[in-house]
């Protein structure tokens, strides 16, 4: 099986190294510097964060090369790019400049949208968005090493975070305790390949860590992610759109290491200023929502 | 008897896992009052610089110290950089306890992550040990008391101290329990 191979256990074995810990998207050398600074265990290096990539508007593609490259010179810890949707020859550049991580976001303006990127093809392991476990199995039938709930990007908001995290988790409940003869069923219903669907009813877990991102913006919210079973968490506009990046980014790290202490996530919570501005979901057109491109 | 990991950041969760299946009892370290519970520590792969800050946040840096002087420690790949004495590529911190120089991300960047069968490892068995690399160190000395059980292209990869032992590969994301049996036995 696809997940068993070695080349695919390498893939995985990064994404098992980044647990339990905080993935900060920088735009540049100075703010990777800054979240390697904080505890940062990789940073994700694009052109714009999330709420800006909102507000300006237009087509978000993959980061200036300069740039990806200046932020790979200047941290030693791992570094991320993304790639719009089925965008494989954007992909083929990151992987010729050897990112560690490639993210084909939804972030980023979709390239096209019926296919993702074949993933299997490449050397470097890739991290997909999901929103429910079909979305996730279907990343993975398609070589993704590292699963992220969307949430919802540049928001500042948690409750799609919440959402898609507790969607998947439960979906994953629902097939441990069912019979083999009923996960052809639930194949078909999860639009994913009975292999992984298999996986999951035996596992209770996806074959790859699975991460939260989309709306963290504070110490517990990033608490939250984990208590609801995120293995880690990418954090976009939350720190650099704030009032205090450096003890944001510091704050959230060591709310993330001890989520289940209320005592240590007060204490992270401590002196901190202006989380950045949010935005009500239930307010936003529907066009204007991430979280829905892939498929 | 007792085994912590260390669960500041990286896959602990892994290491857990290997040395519960090698009949350990195991406890997620993240403070000096877990530390104080455990007869033998686990430090894991990840991020060094990440655990480094935790450690610094929490006030773990001397207890780690003082533990190591009497207690014995496995650290692999991030867990063997900061028991190193010498950290190079960028230089930083470390628990200074071991004699060992080393080279963080020595290989290249993930695109030279990989999994290599290894031999003449000098543990009982199969002749052959897996060995996963995943953005690895590269040890450049070993110094005192260091006994170097397994070389990669001539390079040391697992060496036993005594006491302590290290790995610049991650032993948890294979099957085979040897080397975490190799570190049980050293507790009694």
């Amino acid at each position: 099986m696809m997940y068993l191979d070695e080349a695919f256990r390498v893939k995985v074995g990064l994404a098992e190294m980044l647990k339990g810990g905080v993935i900060m998207d920088v735009t540049d050398a100075k703010q990777a510097e800054i979240a390697e600074k904080a505890g940062a265990c990789a940073v994700m290096a694009l052109e714009r964060v999330p709420s800006d990539i909102r507000k300006e508007g237009g087509v978000a593609r993959m980061a200036a090369i300069s740039k990806i490259r200046e932020i790979m010179a200047n941290t030693s810890i791992p570094v991320m790019a993304k790639v719009r949707i089925g965008h494989f020859a954007e992909a083929r550049v990151l992987e010729a400049l050897e990112v560690d991580y490639i993210d084909e976001s939804e972030v980023l303006t979709p390239a096209d949208e019926e296919h993702h990127v074949w993933k299997r093809d490449f050397k470097v392991p890739f991290v997909c968005g999901c929103r429910n476990l079909g979305e996730a199995l279907r990343r993975i039938a398609e070589g993704a090493a590292m699963i992220r709930t969307k949430g919802e990007a540049g928001s500042g908001n948690i409750v799609e975070a919440v959402r898609h995290m507790r969607t998947i988790v439960k979906e994953m409940k629902q097939l441990t305790v069912l019979g083999p003869e009923e996960l052809v069923a639930e194949s078909k219903k999860h639009q994913a390949p009975l292999e992984l669907i298999q996986y999951v009813h035996e596992h209770g877990k996806l074959p790859v860590p699975n991460f939260s991102a989309g709306g963290i913006a504070t110490p517990a919210d990033a608490a939250l992610a984990r208590l609801l079973g995120a293995e880690a968490v990418f954090v976009g506009s939350g720190i650099f759109k704030s009032s205090d990046p450096e003890t944001r980014a510091k704050a959230i790290v060591k709310a993330n290491t001890h989520y289940n202490e209320p005592l240590a996530v007060l204490e992270a919570s401590e002196e901190l200023g202006d989380a950045m501005p949010g935005l009500d979901i239930r307010q936003m057109a529907e066009g204007d929502l991430m979280q829905t491109r892939g498929w | 008897m007792l085994i912590g990991v260390l669960a500041l950041q990286g896959d602990f969760e892994a290491h857990g896992a290997a040395l519960r299946r090698a009949g350990a009892e195991v406890l997620e370290v993240r403070t000096k009052e877990d530390l104080a519970r455990v007869d033998g520590l686990v430090i894991p792969g990840g991020e060094s610089t990440t655990m480094l800050k935790l450690m610094g946040y929490y006030d773990l840096f001397e207890p780690l110290r003082t533990f190591g002087a009497s207690k014995p420690i496995f650290g692999t790949c991030a867990g063997a950089i900061l028991l190193a004495s010498e950290v190079m590529n960028p230089p930083q911190p470390s628990l200074n306890l071991i004699d060992m120089a080393i080279q963080r991300n020595a290989y290249g960047r993930q695109l030279d992550s990989r999994v290599v069968k290894l031999n003449g490892h000098g543990l009982e068995g199969d002749p052959e040990l897996e060995a996963v690399f995943i953005r690895a160190p590269i040890i450049r000395r070993v110094g005192e008391g260091g006994k170097v059980m397994a070389t990669y292209k001539d390079d040391p990869v697992l060496v036993d101290y005594g006491r302590h032992m290290v790995a610049t590969f991650h032993p948890e994301l294979s099957n085979d329990l040897r080397i975490h049996n190799h570190f049980l036995a050293k507790l009694g």
